[in-house]
């Protein structure tokens, strides 16, 4: 080993230098003199992770890319609240990761379990050891266990977050389905930042649906830490035109959840105490687990990063893209998180190759279903602007008032859109 | 092997000077997140891949103005200016059907 190192080093000294010389005759030195395209691992086989993997591969074949998932299936969370509401199969939800492995991108079925930001390196759960000229994070969310008295693994398993989708959306489904006509379901909404923005009120407004079809005695309470929310005026119309039986209450209203009882399903607020038959807690969310073994969150629990590169900013040469990363005015959303892959794919093969980064822009789109024939969006487009993402012209929802039509077409829109998308980062 | 390096090296430098999608000009990569690259992907949305040029600027530019009806578009096409939107549209035109 000793001697391998020093032969290397006496390499080093008297050939590189005369070859590197005369190389920097011909052109100007990459960041990698070595030759290679350069390493990069990404850790994180979801809309992010997956998206930016297969992305380096078509910019430039010769990068070594490693993506680290520790699950051979992905669970898709747009959508899933479909599958809560027994619209759809959890199956239709699943991806594997062939295509991304035919692609060219190598697979590391593990989890991460030490990142070393100084050497360069990842270490997995299995043993392995995988060094990176690049690392990029897209570890999605955890759950905040101390985030709200009450709600903690355990609790999970009687009230359901269901907020990253598989057998929490199987059980709260279940919940849903044995529950008696007449039931009281009570779905805590968290503050701000969390995945999803719609999604609680997505999720609102198709067990609503599935009560007036199925249990029209029953009633949804929808508890929220916040007064105003994405979308609000046209879930809002919805509901008064389609569910009576759903009642919003603010943050200002009393409506934020200080505490949950599991035993009893009891949901607490500041003001009153909720019995539920069915409780869906939304708890406080942070970036995953790998940002704090890369030192990459800050205090906020999510992770900075450069609005140009996604770079972190408390980490070199770690990346962070997607519901982990905090991306001033673009949202946590799967289509957020695909457009930011693409973007941070070509800085990285930018950046490694000894090149600058060009200034990015990207779009989201966020499709919500509010009935099976109902669907509003939120769309914009993103610049980066005194080092924060922050909307470019345009952008916005749905018109408030457009007839069934425009409705029915963009819940069609939002099917055409998960295929594709699922196509683009799985198929 | 030093020898090998150093021509990977210029290899590799020459290789990046080429056009390819790592060339993609700000915005074309978001939009495949709904129009799709490959084909037999079940969307209303239409592929942009080898599509005229001018076609896909008209389009942004009547989305644009409200001339041509839309679900999201109208609201995409204002956060593009001119020069982006003919720069995206040429690197559609130039992909492969």
């Amino acid at each position: 080993m000793t001697q391998t190192r020093r032969m290397a080093r006496r390499l080093t000294r008297r050939d590189v230098m005369k070859s590197a010389a005369a190389a920097a005759a011909l052109l100007p030195m990459p960041a990698l003199a070595q030759g290679a395209a350069g390493r990069v691992v990404v850790i994180g086989g979801g809309f992010a992770g997956a998206s930016c993997a297969r992305a380096l591969k078509a910019l430039d074949a010769r990068i070594n890319v490693t993506l680290v998932e520790a699950s051979r299936t992905f669970t898709a969370c747009p959508f899933s609240n479909l599958v809560i509401t027994g619209m759809r199969e959890l199956d239709a939800q699943q991806f594997g990761y062939d295509k991304v492995a035919a692609a060219g991108v190598t697979m590391a079925f593990s989890a991460a379990s030490a990142v070393d930001p100084q050497a360069k390196s990842v270490t997995l759960a299995d043993g392995n050891r995988l060094a990176y000229d690049r690392l990029v994070l897209a570890p999605g969310i955890d759950i905040r266990w101390d985030g709200l008295p009450g709600y903690d693994e355990a609790a999970a398993n009687v009230m359901p977050h269901a907020w990253k989708a598989g057998e929490q959306t199987l059980l709260l489904r279940r919940q849903l389905e044995s529950m008696e006509d007449g039931g009281l379901v009570v779905i805590s909404a968290p503050a701000n930042p969390f995945r999803c923005p719609p999604g609680p009120y997505e999720r609102a407004s198709l067990i609503a649906y599935y009560l007036k079809t199925k249990k029209p005695k029953s009633k949804l309470i929808l508890l929220d830490a916040k007064d105003a929310f994405s979308k609000q005026r046209l879930f809002q119309n919805a509901w008064k035109e389609l569910y009576p039986n759903l009642e919003w209450v603010s943050l200002s209203s009393g409506g934020k959840v200080t505490s949950v009882e599991p035993a009893s399903k009891t949901v607490v607020t500041d003001f009153s105490r909720h019995q539920a038959a069915v409780a869906n807690i939304i708890p406080p969310q942070k970036a995953a687990r790998v940002a704090d073994l890369s030192q990459v969150a800050d205090r906020s629990g999510w992770c900075p990063v450069d609005a140009m590169t996604f770079e972190s900013k408390q980490q070199p040469n770690i990346h962070v893209i997607g519901d982990a990363a905090i991306m001033g005015a673009m949202p946590k959303s799967a289509f957020s998180a695909n457009a930011q892959a693409k973007v941070c794919a070509a800085a990285v093969a930018k950046l490694l190759a000894g090149e600058k980064p060009v200034e990015p822009r990207l779009i989201n789109t966020c499709y919500s279903v509010v009935a099976p024939d109902y669907g509003i969006t939120v769309a914009g487009a993103y610049r980066p602007k005194d080092g924060v993402l922050v909307d470019a012209e345009g952008g916005g929802v749905s018109p408030i008032d457009a007839p069934a039509s425009t409705r029915a077409a963009e819940a069609r829109y939002a099917d055409g859109w998960f295929n594709t998308i699922t196509t683009e980062v799985f198929g | 092997m030093i020898r090998l390096h150093v021509f990977a090296a210029i290899a590799a430098l020459t290789a990046s000077g080429m056009a390819t999608a790592a060339d993609a000009p700000p915005g074309a990569s978001s939009c495949s997140g709904c129009h799709p690259v490959t084909a037999g992907v079940a969307t209303p949305v239409p592929r942009l891949n080898g599509r005229d040029a001018a076609q896909i600027t008209t389009a942004m530019t009547e989305f644009r103005t409200g001339k041509r009806p839309a679900t999201v578009m109208d609201r995409i096409a204002k956060g593009f200016t001119d020069d982006e939107t003919k720069a995206i549209a040429a690197f559609f035109a130039a992909q492969k059907e």
